[in-house]
Parts: structure tokens; C-alpha cells; sequence
């Protein structure tokens, strides 16, 4: 399959040639491409898309991938509705 | 390093020092190195909550936001990196709870007025037009401007620093400064973890830490890092124009373009040290702010949440300029929150004053020499 076909990041719909652009022109983390093109801030908050990241990253820097640093990690690891957490601030007021 | 002598050394890879870079660089000096200790925008400017207004209390921040948002409107042309920062442009509205405020705002829009912006204070009724499920109870009145709005930091950061590298600018990400060398009142040098630069020119743009940093060329700062939190929930569909502000409340809350809310509030308890990690409390607190003024947003998933630094001054208003008691000096510090939407006014400013020219805005109001003079500025519209 092509790299204009191929999804890295389903959440914010990017391909391998897009990604594969943006370690070209220097974007050689996961916490830099994760903020300039939102791979991995989606409803799935990376877990689909970095390990994919990661081996394209490593691939083209000729880097080891367990070179490559996992990005931070942030709360609350699943969607929560605004409406449930008003609700549990209630519940302990 | 290639070359252990540059003419300017930046110092921190946000905004304010990736937009100094870029103007100086335009202005013909570009034997520039920027130190940044992770990779640019790692610090306050891409925690930031990426609103950029104009309606201050303040000529002075009227005037230097306003130049700003000019600035933004045409930057993707102006840098033309083929990257696009995002500018949704459609206001804040700022929302009046207290016959105080109400008079407050009428001040303000009368002052933003004499400047040039195009603002109006609006009824209930009128702010419920331009946020439809806006919970106008208790609402007095509100001020609108339609060209203030929304900007991608990440993007913006690193669409200055790509066209700062095209005109020679030397950017070294994921190095830290370990100290400053002085001798006879003059900056030498700046010792990195990747070496020592000889340099008689530095800039502080260190955001939080620039007290720290300051401190390693033996200046005393009054700056502190305040921590703030945020959040962001799943994209929908376009539903809100406006930034909605509530001073009364303390919190604001955007639509961005790619759909995401972006929220948060100010909190006088939270930590004034370097901490960003974020709390349950704040998730909480946040929901229970937000939901009585704009209930529909209750069905929002939050999917992630941060905290970033203030870096606070003693009066909330930027320090810019040299340091009298050490040449070659400068600081561009303590934005107090505000440093994103200033970015293009201070890199313009830092600019004129590292080249040696006369900065085409009089800047002294914001001098670090105001703090022992007392002559302190108040900005009553901060959140």
C-alpha cells in the first residue's frame, strides 16, 4: 500500500507521508510531532498511532527504537463528560 | 558545536524567543543561537490556552496586543514556511456579573475604543446571539470584539524558528543552559550542557524559569512561576465563535478550529513553584464552573488535561529591556500569562533594542527598574 494511503493517526486522519514529511523536515520526537500535527491527541490519546510513530521515526533516523522516548502520558487516560465530573464533585461536596 | 561564538544568544525556545530570533535576523543580525533545554514550545507557550485579546484596561497593553493581532493576521504570509497557525479570528466576549465591572468594561471599551479596536459593550440578549446556549442568568452585560481569537502556539513557535533558520539563525533544542559568565559588568559567555558560547549579547525569553536563569548572571529577578491548568475535550462540530471570558468566575473557554474546547481558570491557591503536574480537583472544579454558563457542554468528553507555568511579575505586566547593572543583558519576562499573544510585539521590540536601535514603541513603563521606583502597573482585566 501507498504512504498517502496508509493511516498512522486515525483519530486526526494522518497518513505515513505525512508523518514520513515531518520527520524529513526535523521533527524527530514524539513530542514534537504529536504537537505540531496532533498525532496521538485524539480520542484514542496515542495508543493506535505512537508505536506506529515510533518504528517511523526510528526507521528513518537510523536510531534503535528503543532509543525513541514514549511522549508524556496525560490524565484522565479515558474521556470522562464534563457532566459526569460535575455530577461526582456532588457526590462529595 | 560548530562554532562557539555568536553575536546574540537566546535563551529559551518559546515564543518570545523564537519571534527575537526572527525579527533580529530580519534586521540584518543573524549570528544568533537559540537554547532551548527540550524542544521549542515545550514550556509556557505550548501550555498556554492560545487566546489572544485586545480588550485590556491598560493603553499600554491595548496598544501592545493590538500591534500583535496585526501581526498575526498576516504571518503565514510574512514567515511563508507553508506551515498555517490557525488563526480563528472571531472575539472574545467578555462577560460582566457586578455593576462594578459593568463600569469597569465601559471604561475599557471607551479607552480600546480612542486605540483604534473595534469593540462594543453588548446586552445579554445581544452576547445570547453570539453564543446561542450562553446561560445568561445573572448576565448584566458583556464586551465583544470580533477581531480578537484563537492561535496555535506549537505552530506559531515553530513556523518562527523554521523561517529564523532560513535567514542563518542557530537553533539547539534539547540543550540546557548551565550558567552565564560575566566579567567586569558585561555578559562574556554562556555555558551549555553542549558547550560554552562566547557572546556579549544575551537574551532571557526562559518563561518560567526566568528567574533561575537570571540568577546565573547574578540577577535578581521578582518574577515567580504560578502553576496553571487546562483542559481539552474531543473535537465536535463548529458550535462556538468566541473566547467566553468570565473574570467574575475566573475562567475562560474556547472552541478551537480543529473542534476541541479549551478551558481553565484561575485558581489563587494554586502552587507558585515549578510543578506541572495536574489534579482531579482540578477536573472537578472546572466542570462546576463552566457548566452553569454554557450547559450544553456537559456531553463533552475531556481527553486530556495539563498545567503549565505564569511567569508571574509584582504587578502581572512583562519586564522588557536591558539590565541597567549588567551591559549586554536583556530580559523579556514575566508576561504573567500573556506571553503568547504578545509574541510578535516583543520579538519586534527585543529586536529594536538588541540591535541597538530605538524600539518604535516607548517601553519604558515596562523597564525592571519600576519595581524599586514603585511605579507599578495595574491592569485590572486579567484572569
Amino acid at each position: 500500500m501507498e504512504d498517502k494511503d496508509t493511516i498512522i493517526c486515525r483519530c486526526e486522519d494522518l497518513t505515513r507521508e505525512d508523518v514520513r514529511k515531518l520527520i524529513a523536515a526535523g521533527y524527530t520526537t514524539l513530542e514534537e510531532i504529536k504537537r505540531i500535527s496532533r498525532c496521538g491527541m485524539g480520542p484514542c490519546q496515542g495508543r493506535t498511532c505512537l508505536p506506529l510513530l515510533a518504528r517511523e521515526i526510528a526507521a528513518m533516523t537510523g536510531k534503535d527504537l528503543a532509543e525513541i522516548l514514549p511522549a508524556k502520558t496525560r490524565p484522565p487516560v479515558k474521556g470522562i463528560k464534563l457532566g459526569t465530573l460535575e455530577k461526582g464533585r456532588e457526590d462529595h461536596e | 558545536m560548530s562554532k562557539n561564538t555568536a553575536e546574540v544568544v537566546i535563551i529559551g525556545g518559546g515564543i518570545s524567543g523564537c519571534a527575537t530570533a526572527y525579527y533580529l535576523a530580519k534586521l540584518g543580525v543573524t549570528d544568533i543561537v537559540v537554547i532551548e533545554k527540550d524542544f521549542l514550545a515545550s514550556g509556557s507557550t505550548g501550555r498556554c490556552g492560545a487566546g489572544v485579546r485586545q480588550q485590556w484596561g491598560l493603553k499600554m497593553n491595548v496598544l501592545l496586543s493590538k500591534e500583535s493581532i496585526k501581526a498575526y493576521e498576516t504571518l503565514n504570509e510574512e514567515l511563508d514556511t507553508g506551515l498555517d497557525i490557525e488563526f480563528k479570528q472571531e472575539g472574545y466576549l467578555m462577560l460582566a456579573y457586578s455593576e462594578k465591572m459593568v463600569e469597569q468594561y465601559k471604561k475599557n471599551v471607551a479607552l480600546q475604543k480612542s486605540l483604534g479596536i473595534e469593540v462594543e459593550l453588548i446586552t445579554s440578549e445581544e452576547a445570547r446571539e453570539i453564543v446561542p446556549y450562553l446561560n445568561t442568568e445573572g448576565l448584566l452585560a458583556a464586551t465583544f470584539c470580533p477581531t480578537d481569537g484563537h492561535i496555535n502556539p506549537f505552530i506559531t513557535t515553530n513556523s518562527y524558528a523554521e523561517a529564523a533558520r532560513r535567514l542563518g539563525v542557530r537553533i539547539l533544542t534539547f540543550t540546557e543552559v548551565t550558567g552565564i559568565d560575566v566579567e567586569k559588568g558585561r555578559v562574556v559567555a554562556v555555558e551549555t550542557t553542549k558547550g560554552k558560547i562566547f557572546t556579549n549579547r544575551v537574551l532571557n525569553a526562559a518563561g518560567g524559569y526566568s528567574r533561575e536563569v537570571a540568577a546565573m548572571a547574578g540577577v535578581k529577578l521578582p518574577t515567580h512561576p504560578e502553576r496553571h491548568q487546562i483542559l481539552v475535550t474531543e473535537a465536535v462540530a463548529p458550535v462556538q465563535g468566541p473566547m467566553v471570558i468570565s473574570l467574575h468566575h475566573g475562567i475562560y473557554c474556547q472552541q478551537a478550529p480543529h473542534g476541541s474546547f479549551i478551558m481553565g481558570f484561575g485558581d489563587p491557591n494554586e502552587l507558585k513553584e515549578h510543578v506541572i503536574t495536574s489534579t482531579w480537583h482540578f477536573l472537578e472544579e472546572m466542570a462546576a464552573k463552566i457548566l452553569p454558563l454554557l450547559p450544553p457542554l456537559a456531553e463533552l468528553r475531556v481527553v486530556r488535561q495539563w498545567a503549565g507555568l505564569y511567569n508571574m511579575s509584582p504587578d502581572a505586566q512583562p519586564i522588557l529591556g536591558e539590565v541597567p547593572q549588567l551591559q549586554g543583558f536583556y530580559n523579556a519576562v514575566g508576561f504573567s500569562g500573556h506571553g503568547f499573544m504578545l509574541g510578535p510585539v516583543t520579538g519586534r521590540l527585543m529586536a529594536e533594542l538588541i540591535s541597538g536601535r530605538q524600539p518604535h514603541m516607548d517601553i519604558s513603563p515596562l523597564s525592571l527598574e519600576r519595581f524599586e521606583k514603585g511605579e507599578l502597573l495595574r491592569e485590572p482585566s486579567v484572569v
